[in-house]
């Protein structure tokens, strides 16, 4: 047997293209229903984790699946975005705590996820290295983004504009990298964690100044005295796209705070009545939010992607078929090309079983080897299942039903105010300005500590 | 001792007919089968060798008949006691000198220790003057070395009978001799009956006896080559 086997890795060794045409075609029909099968498996298993951990999501009508997704992976296109009033709408029913998410910019191609300290405890993050956020403008890396960008705490991560083409759009902010998350195995290894606040800054609704010094700096009627009592004119005043300890006390937020977006709201009801009595707060048919329950909405993804998976399953069975037809093939032929071998072999007393037990153990190693690789890329390809997720969530449309798949225009209050690169309004309005506190954001929540001392029109473009 | 009697064989579809009335090699001998080509030299060993059946008559190798014998039992007695090196040296070229000397053992399994076998295999290379070339492929190889290999591989099992076809055909003089005198000492060490077909006249004096068939024809009307 050990003769046999050695004749049979000699030949594999030696006809290589054959060899190699034979593992190629095996592996690829070992791979396909394996890394199917295993890939969506673990995509279930994690996708059920998650959902489960999640109660309730609450955002705007549209697709079910979309949201979920967005709350849960922070992936897929940003859903029409809510307010701060549905937050405080939630508080005050006194029925579930709520944590805000706002998911909208990206930095290097992670997802910036602007939240309060609720979602920290909640997912049970903890910081591996650095500190914790320490005033606005900083951020906390996910893991794999700290090792995928190179990043450590004190290094800088700079925004994404919303769009290239946007002039007018508010300016990239510099976050300061105060900290990386211990890994999770879960999304929130491949995010950016800011505080909500630095999220509305990078979104534009609030900003701070920094004073341009020159020849225009000079006493006028319209100049007056700032935050750090520097003379400043409306000409020579600049929004600042970097958080500083010179311009933290700067920072300031225009309009009323009930109208600050959000792309979802994590609820997380006290009791399964509390739950029941807000589901049923969102089922009016005028009513223009929706709440879901991730384990439902995966539950329908699972039941259409175990539509196509056995799609997969017959895809990867006709493989089969003409795997093996190639595989006779290459066999026949392989032996008549080896026909002068095989004549040696039969001259010095070898039976054709002794010349079959040679193919089939070269056939054996050959299935071996691709039975081997084919497990290694399926396992590679299976625990590439988030990146499955954020493709599934671009796709809403094949999951949600025919009511989920409307999709509301969010009401014009919702839409996010901007303001322009360089606020006059600001001065006049300096007395307005709402004092950024440099102590650690994350001590409160949204809170009337950090609302506006009083509630002011949205000061829109000048 | 090899026995040959009434033997009668064709290929059938071919013109071809071989017959051998009488013919009787003793144990040890060395004989050299000559005659023209197309008589069926290289058939007759392949008779004797059990890779052939005979439509009539009776081979006796020893104290077997191999017409009594199974297609399997002619095999396993070509594998244990029969040594062949073929016209064409039928060497696998994916398989290194070692390898193919110890290639009947690689088919059939290992009776004796692997150890003996690897020792046996070596000291046969190193009388054949390959030593160094055993992790060597057989295209690596020159023609009189490649021979030599099939020589050494014809060997390693010890048989009591060598069927040796053309060893020196497409040798020059020299590199013919040594391939003769290596086949000539391994027989005589081992005390081996061999049976070579030849073209080669010039070799005949190191044989005890030549069978020309052709003179076997004309001697014995029984014997009819179409």
């Amino acid at each position: 047997m050990a003769g046999i086997c050695l004749l049979a890795w000699r030949t594999i060794a030696y006809y290589r293209a054959r060899t190699f045409l034979l593992i190629a075609a095996i592996t690829l029909t070992f791979f396909l229903p394996l890394a199917t099968r295993w890939t969506i498996e673990r995509f279930e298993g994690r996708a059920n984790e998650r959902a489960s951990s999640t109660p309730l999501v609450i955002g705007v009508k549209g697709s079910r699946f979309g949201l979920a997704m967005h709350a849960l992976y922070f992936r897929g296109e940003s859903p029409e975005p809510l307010t701060q009033a549905q937050l405080r709408r939630i508080e005050e029913t006194e029925l579930a705590r709520t944590i805000p998410l706002l998911v909208r910019f990206r930095a290097r191609g992670f997802s910036i996820v602007g939240t309060t300290d609720a979602y920290f405890h909640f997912r049970g993050l903890s910081v591996q290295r650095g500190d914790n956020l320490q005033r606005l403008g900083d951020c906390l890396l996910g893991a794999t983004v700290a090792s995928r960008l190179g990043l450590a705490p004190g290094d800088r991560l700079v925004s994404e504009p919303e769009n290239m083409f946007d002039l007018s759009g508010p300016t990239p902010m510099n976050l300061r990298v105060t900290g990386v998350l211990r890994p999770t195995g879960s999304p929130d290894d491949e995010i950016v964690l800011c505080d909500l606040k630095t999220t509305w800054i990078i979104q534009g609704i609030g900003h701070g100044h920094s004073v341009k010094k020159g020849p225009t700096d000079t006493p006028d009627a319209h100049s007056e005295s700032n935050s750090h009592g520097h003379n400043a004119s409306r000409e020579n005043l600049t929004t600042s796209a970097e958080v500083t300890d010179e311009n933290l006390q700067s920072f300031h937020f225009h309009g009323s705070s009930d109208t600050f977006p959000l792309t979802a709201i994590i609820a997380i009801p006290d009791s399964a009545r509390s739950e029941a009595l807000l589901i049923g707060k969102y089922l009016s048919t005028d009513e223009p939010y929706q709440i879901i329950r991730p384990v439902d909405v995966v539950d329908e993804l699972m039941h259409s992607i175990s539509q196509i998976r056995r799609l997969f399953d017959w895809l990867a069975l006709l493989l089969a078929v003409v795997t093996i037809l190639l595989v006779g093939l290459v066999v026949m032929l392989s032996i008549r090309l080896r026909r002068a071998e095989i004549r040696t072999m039969t001259l010095l007393g070898s039976s054709r079983t002794t010349i079959a037990g040679i193919v089939v153990a070269e056939l054996s190693i050959v299935i071996a080897i691709s039975f081997a690789l084919a497990v290694i890329l399926a396992l590679a390809a299976s625990s590439g299942s988030d990146m499955f997720v954020s493709r599934l969530a671009s796709i809403p449309t094949l999951i949600t039903s025919t009511q989920h798949r409307q999709i509301n225009v969010a009401p014009a209050f919702v839409q996010p105010p901007r303001v322009p690169s360089v606020c006059l309004a600001c001065l006049p309005a300096s007395r307005q300005r709402i004092p950024c506190r440099s102590s650690n954001p994350w001590s409160d929540r949204w809170s009337i500590d950090w609302r506006p001392n009083r509630p002011t029109e949205f000061v829109r473009p000048h | 001792m090899i026995q040959v009697s009434e033997l009668e064989f064709s290929y059938g579809s071919l013109d071809f007919q071989l017959r051998v009335p009488e013919l009787a090699i003793n144990r040890g001998e060395k004989v050299a089968i000559v005659g023209p080509s197309g008589l069926g030299k290289s058939t007759l060993l392949k008779l004797l060798s059990g890779i052939l059946v005979p439509q009539h008559g009776t081979i006796r190798m020893g104290e077997v008949e191999l017409e009594h014998f199974s297609d399997a039992a002619r095999r396993r007695f070509r594998a244990s006691k029969i040594g062949l090196v073929f016209q064409e040296l039928e060497l696998i070229e994916y398989l290194s000198v070692r390898e193919n000397i110890l290639l009947p053992y690689l088919i059939h399994g290992f009776s004796k220790k692997r150890t003996e076998i690897q020792v046996s295999a070596e000291s046969l290379a190193a009388a054949t003057g390959l030593a160094d070339k055993l992790t060597r492929r057989p295209d690596q190889l020159s023609q009189g070395e490649r021979q030599r290999v099939a020589i050494c591989r014809a060997m390693i099992t010890q048989p009591e009978y060598l069927l040796v076809d053309e060893p020196t055909g497409s040798l020059d003089s020299r590199a013919a001799s040594e391939v003769l005198k290596l086949l000539f000492d391994q027989a005589e060490r081992n005390k081996t009956t061999m049976l070579m077909v030849t073209h080669d006249s010039s070799i005949l004096d190191h044989f005890d006896r030549t069978v020309d068939l052709a003179e076997l024809q004309i001697a014995d009307t029984s014997l009819e080559v179409k």
